[in-house]
């Protein structure tokens, strides 16, 4: 088993793009090509945590320019022989093969990955509710035998799970309905919102019972937001909510 | 600029603008969603097994939950366990 992979199911589906973008964290099986005392292994390590730049594999799907991306925590766990395990926090889109190898290279006798598991993917964890294969298959087929309807909420997360890390922005029931009809989201109909939003931060908008209606883009902060009684907060990037679920009720509307 | 935080350990806070009631005649709390919802607005948290791409993993659950659409987030290497 390799570890986490979140995998939206239809409507769910326009939430991924959430997914693809946060950090990552994985536990990996690093074997180094020489012997090398472990103090000087960890201090390398260490080397690694912030900014580093790293060039694509041949056989990415991405353009292999040289790129920066961010680690958030890297952490020695244990060394046996040349065996090194560790455990990283890093930005969507970092390679940990490559990681790798880079670290071989610093170390100077060289590395490679010889095994890996993806511990997190942004809001999704190894310990909350991951479920293997067969889990799935059994659960799914008790549900459709027995019909009791607590075996899908045991292994089905509601959408708004992949939007937990997100800055929110909660909006009145009479502001949905033009959300889901692509609009942008005005000052009015803005009850709550997370602090420390910053313009064109990605943002998740929801209705006061939780429920996901868009990803957007802010185009305020937190303060302006707050202050603002007209004009546009949020432009939304990607409609979660079918039409229809709330009523209709902007200008024009009757 | 860029937290240097671990962005699942950051903590946000909630300031209100404004208050009013939510109508209960519509929509529901995702936790409440009526069961038919549960497929069409779901995210399954899957082990991936070893071998199969990330691709292949995903159309297999689409497959078993008789989804209309699936779509992973984050390629996991296929041969991460070598």
């Amino acid at each position: 088993m390799t570890g986490v992979l979140p995998i939206a199911l239809e409507e769910a589906t326009k939430a991924v793009q959430a997914l693809l973008l946060s950090g990552k964290e994985y536990v990996c099986v690093m074997r180094l090509h020489a012997e090398t005392p472990e103090d000087r292994i960890k201090s390398v390590l260490e080397e690694f945590r912030g900014t580093i730049y790293q060039r694509p594999p041949v056989r990415a799907s991405v353009s292999r320019r040289l790129r920066q991306r961010r680690i958030y925590d890297l952490n020695l766990l244990e060394t046996d022989g040349k065996n090194v395990l560790f455990k990283v926090g890093c930005q969507a889109g970092t390679y940990i093969r490559k990681l790798c190898h880079d670290v071989g290279e610093v170390l100077g006798c060289g590395a490679h990955m010889r095994e890996l598991r993806r511990t997190r993917a942004g809001p999704f964890a190894e310990g909350e509710g991951l479920m293997n294969l067969h889990e799935i298959s059994y659960l799914y087929g008790l549900w459709r035998e027995t019909q009791d309807e607590s075996f899908p909420r045991k292994f089905i997360n509601p959408m708004e799970k992949a939007l937990e890390l997100l800055p929110k922005i909660f909006i009145r029931d009479s502001a949905v309905d033009a959300l889901c009809h692509g609009a942008s989201l005005a000052a009015p109909g803005v009850l709550s919102l997370d602090t420390e939003i910053e313009t064109n931060d990605a943002v998740a908008v929801f209705t006061q019972k939780g429920e996901a209606v868009a990803l957007a883009k802010a185009l305020a902060s937190t303060e302006q937001i707050l202050k603002m009684d007209h004009g546009f907060v949020a432009k939304s990037q990607r409609v979660l909510m079918p039409r229809g679920v709330y009523p209709k009720a902007w200008r024009g509307a009757l | 600029m860029q937290s240097a935080k671990v962005p699942w350990e950051v903590e946000r806070k909630l300031v209100v603008k404004a208050e009013e009631e939510t109508d209960p005649r519509f929509g529901h709390r995702p936790e409440e969603r009526p069961v038919q919802g549960y497929v069409r607005f779901g995210v399954i948290n899957l082990d991936k097994p070893a071998g199969p791409s990330s691709h292949e993993v995903t159309a297999w659950v689409k497959r078993i939950l008789d989804a209309k659409k699936a779509g992973h987030g984050g390629t996991l290497e296929a041969r991460a366990q070598a």
